[in-house]
């Protein structure tokens, strides 16, 4: 994974190779030095808010510690990064039997590949998985799913396009148990986040596989897209009042996104990343590990990819 | 859009025009706010720092701190830097001078390519020009089958080959347009990344093959710094001739539209507004910049307003305003006719002044205008005539039929009255002015 991450974030890391860089120097702690620190956190999508409160710490971290030079400054801050990213709960919750995933997020994010991705990967696993296409707005969203499901080999419940989404929600965890699925992904066509009345049917998708259930979807993932600017924090904080998500999924961090938001994504929700999406094979769809994410971010060793 | 760039920006103006004389300090303080404000709302770091200092340099000018309105004179200086940053002048489609034009669509995954084909064929169409939409998407699942949906929709043809060679659909797409004798061609793409050779290539394939018009690079609104590096890739392989900005109906602060133009300089020519195959705007770089600054867009209105109301409507409407002839019917009209730009909180911000003078969480309640509605249509036509014969059975009955209580009726009628009696007072040379809704008639 180590490797396929670096080559993936090259951008990510050229952009956090600056603060590296900065580091290696053991330059004397100047004003420029935070300056550039700054701007190469805004560059990398961290966003202002956050930017300010990480180098606002580490000044007054700097000035108890008095620390004299900046590779002082970077080591702290590649710790802090790593444990920051680092929450309880990064796997899968697939206790549950059947198991309901329910994936939501904005149109365009990824949610109907991440699915059929997910499917793949849980039915090599050997698990029972069912498809349930929820999105009944999207042209063909239906079919999109359909053509995943037969890939890997599921079955796939659908409703007729604009039927109501929590009809086929039911129709889905309904038919999921009597088959004795394993587990049901469960696909919703994407929204954004301030259109109100979707958010609301959101809810009451959710509210029809509580009582189906007599328990919560065992997993609500965001899946947000990668290059996503600040809309991000937005994104999860609403998605979160409207379905109390327990993880999100981040798609298209192949070499494009700089991966900062992801900080301040969790630095707001507090609910841990599960997956990242690294291109278009099933398999590049990975559970996050941090340690790596981070290594990754800040691994100066080749020549940054610019 | 930009609502909170607008916020943060409307601020930090508030607080300029507050001082009399302005020091160059101040302006440097007022400057560095801007640029976080733009940071914030996801303009490129390159970008914003370059606005800043454009800005800076100009209204450093002795003369401009000298005179008597120094800081209205910085407000238009940002603004007219902010109509620069957005490409300026709007920019047309442009069309080949012998038929089919081709547009080709280009754009990362997911951006919303698709989409916008359908959406801009509809548009095409609704100005007489007949579109074929190319299905050259043969990667992600269905894709065709999403184009063939939105086609049937819009009753455009679509042209397939299945999962073929892209280059030989787009080829054969566009020998087909000629054939069926329609002006344009739309080839829809697959979504990718701009780091990818491999499918780069087969875009600059597609390019060599159809000569395209325009290359139009669909972006999604909300994307962060990297918009930018993906913008300059697309134009770096393929030199893009626009950009179609979309989800911009969301709460997205839009930078993306900041960095775009200045990062290719292909400007921006429609923005998507929606999920609806209509909701496809064209880009006014100028409108945008003075809603950005709370200056409204008045502009957009009286487009909108024009598309709905024809000169005899507008016509009639005044001949009962100044004769006092206005009905409930006459008014459940015009509201419809409001409601029919765009929900009405919508509408307001384009008017200037009103967007900063509005509190932050205000919201006009679309369902409280519902139930005005559905009080008027409980009503006979003859007491839509003369409110003035609603007693109390009568009262008791709308409220029944309308599923609203006595008392919503009573304050519809009561302000209703007043309306007139305002309207009546306005008669005459002041009747152009536009009906307003006293206040209390959407609340209690």
């Amino acid at each position: 994974m180590f490797e396929r991450l670096r080559a993936s974030l090259g951008k990510a890391r050229a952009t956090f190779g600056t603060i590296v860089r900065l580091g290696r120097t053991g330059a004397p702690l100047t004003p420029e030095f935070w300056e550039t620190f700054e701007e190469a956190l805004i560059a990398a999508d961290v966003g202002v808010p956050t930017t300010e409160k990480i180098v606002g710490g580490l000044r007054t971290v700097a000035k108890q510690e008095a620390w004299k030079t900046t590779d002082q400054v970077v080591a702290r801050f590649r710790r802090d990064v790593e444990r920051f990213l680092t929450l309880p709960g990064a796997a899968l919750d697939l206790a549950a039997a059947p198991a309901v995933v329910l994936i939501v997020g904005v149109n365009g994010s990824g949610k109907t590949t991440t699915i059929g991705k997910l499917a793949k990967q849980l039915r090599g696993q050997g698990k029972r998985v069912l498809l349930v296409a929820a999105d009944t707005f999207r042209a063909a969203a239906a079919e999109q799913l359909t053509i995943w499901a037969e890939r890997s080999g599921c079955d796939v419940v659908r409703g007729a396009e604009g039927a109501d989404p929590a009809s086929v929600v039911f129709d889905g965890v309904r038919a999921g148990k009597t088959r004795g699925a394993d587990v049901i992904l469960i696909d919703t066509a994407g929204r954004l986040q301030t259109k109100t009345n979707l958010m609301e049917e959101l809810k009451k998708m959710r509210r029809v596989i509580e009582r189906e259930l007599g328990a919560p979807p065992a997993e609500t993932l965001l899946v947000l897209d990668g290059t996503t600017g600040q809309n991000a924090l937005s994104q999860a904080r609403l998605f979160n009042e409207a379905t109390q998500l327990t993880g999100a999924i981040v798609t298209k961090l192949d070499s494009t996104a700089k991966g900062g938001a992801l900080v301040a994504v969790v630095d707001l929700l507090e609910v841990p990343i599960k997956y990242v999406g690294l291109g278009e094979a099933p398999d590049d769809l990975r559970p996050f590990v941090p340690a790596d994410f981070v290594a990754a971010l800040f691994d100066d060793a080749a020549a940054p990819v610019a | 859009m930009f609502d909170q760039l607008s916020e943060r920006l409307g601020a930090i103006f508030t607080r300029l025009t507050g001082r009399g004389k302005l020091s160059e300090s101040d302006v440097n303080e007022a400057l560095r706010e801007v640029r976080i404000a733009l940071l914030e709302a996801d303009v490129s770091l390159g970008a914003a720092k370059a606005f800043v200092a454009t800005v800076k340099s100009k209204a450093l000018d002795a003369d401009i701190l000298e005179s008597l309105t120094p800081a209205q004179t910085i407000v238009k200086l940002v603004h007219d830097e902010l109509v620069a940053l957005l490409g300026g002048a709007a920019a047309r489609l442009q069309f080949a001078d012998a038929p089919p034009s081709v547009i080709l669509m280009v754009g990362l995954q997911g951006s919303g390519k698709t989409t916008q084909s359908a959406k801009l064929a509809l548009r095409l169409k609704e100005q007489g020009r007949r579109s074929l939409l190319v299905a050259a998407d043969v990667y992600r699942p269905a894709a065709i089958a999403q184009l063939q949906t939105l086609g049937r929709q819009i009753d455009t043809p679509v042209f397939e080959r299945g999962t073929g060679d892209p280059v030989e659909i787009a080829r054969a797409g566009v020998a087909e347009a000629r054939r069926l004798g329609l002006s344009t061609v739309i080839v829809d793409t697959a979504g990718r990344l701009q780091i990818d050779d491999a499918l780069m290539g087969e875009l600059a394939a597609i390019k060599a093959a159809v000569a395209p018009t325009e290359i139009l690079f669909v972006a999604d609104a909300m994307t962060g710094q990297e918009a930018t590096t993906v913008a300059k890739g697309f134009d770096a392989r393929l030199g893009i001739t626009g950009v179609i900005l979309t989800k911009m109906d969301g709460d997205t602060r839009g930078g993306a539209a900041l960095s775009i133009f200045e990062a290719t300089g292909a400007p921006i020519k429609f923005v998507g507004v929606g999920e609806k195959l209509a909701a496809l705007e064209p880009f006014h770089p100028d409108r945008l910049a003075s809603r950005i600054l709370g200056m409204g867009d008045v502009l957009t209105l009286i487009e909108k307003t024009q598309s709905l109301y024809s000169a005899e409507q507008t016509r009639k409407l005044e001949e009962k305003l100044t004769r006092n002839s206005f009905t409930l019917d006459d008014f459940l009209e015009q509201m419809r006719q409001v409601r029919k730009m765009g929900p009405m909180k919508d509408v307001m911000k384009m008017i200037p002044g009103l967007s900063r003078a509005l509190p932050k969480d205000f919201d006009i309640p679309e369902k409280e205008l519902g139930k005005v509605e559905a009080i008027i249509c409980s009503m006979t036509r003859h007491e839509r005539r003369r409110p003035d014969i609603l007693n109390g059975s009568r009262r008791k009955r709308i409220a029944g039929g309308s599923g609203t209580q006595v008392s919503d009726v009573n304050r519809l009628v009561k302000n209703f009255e007043q309306m007139r009696q305002m309207m009546k007072q306005m008669g005459g040379k002041n009747a152009r002015r536009l009906p307003r809704f006293p206040s209390g008639m959407l609340r209690p």
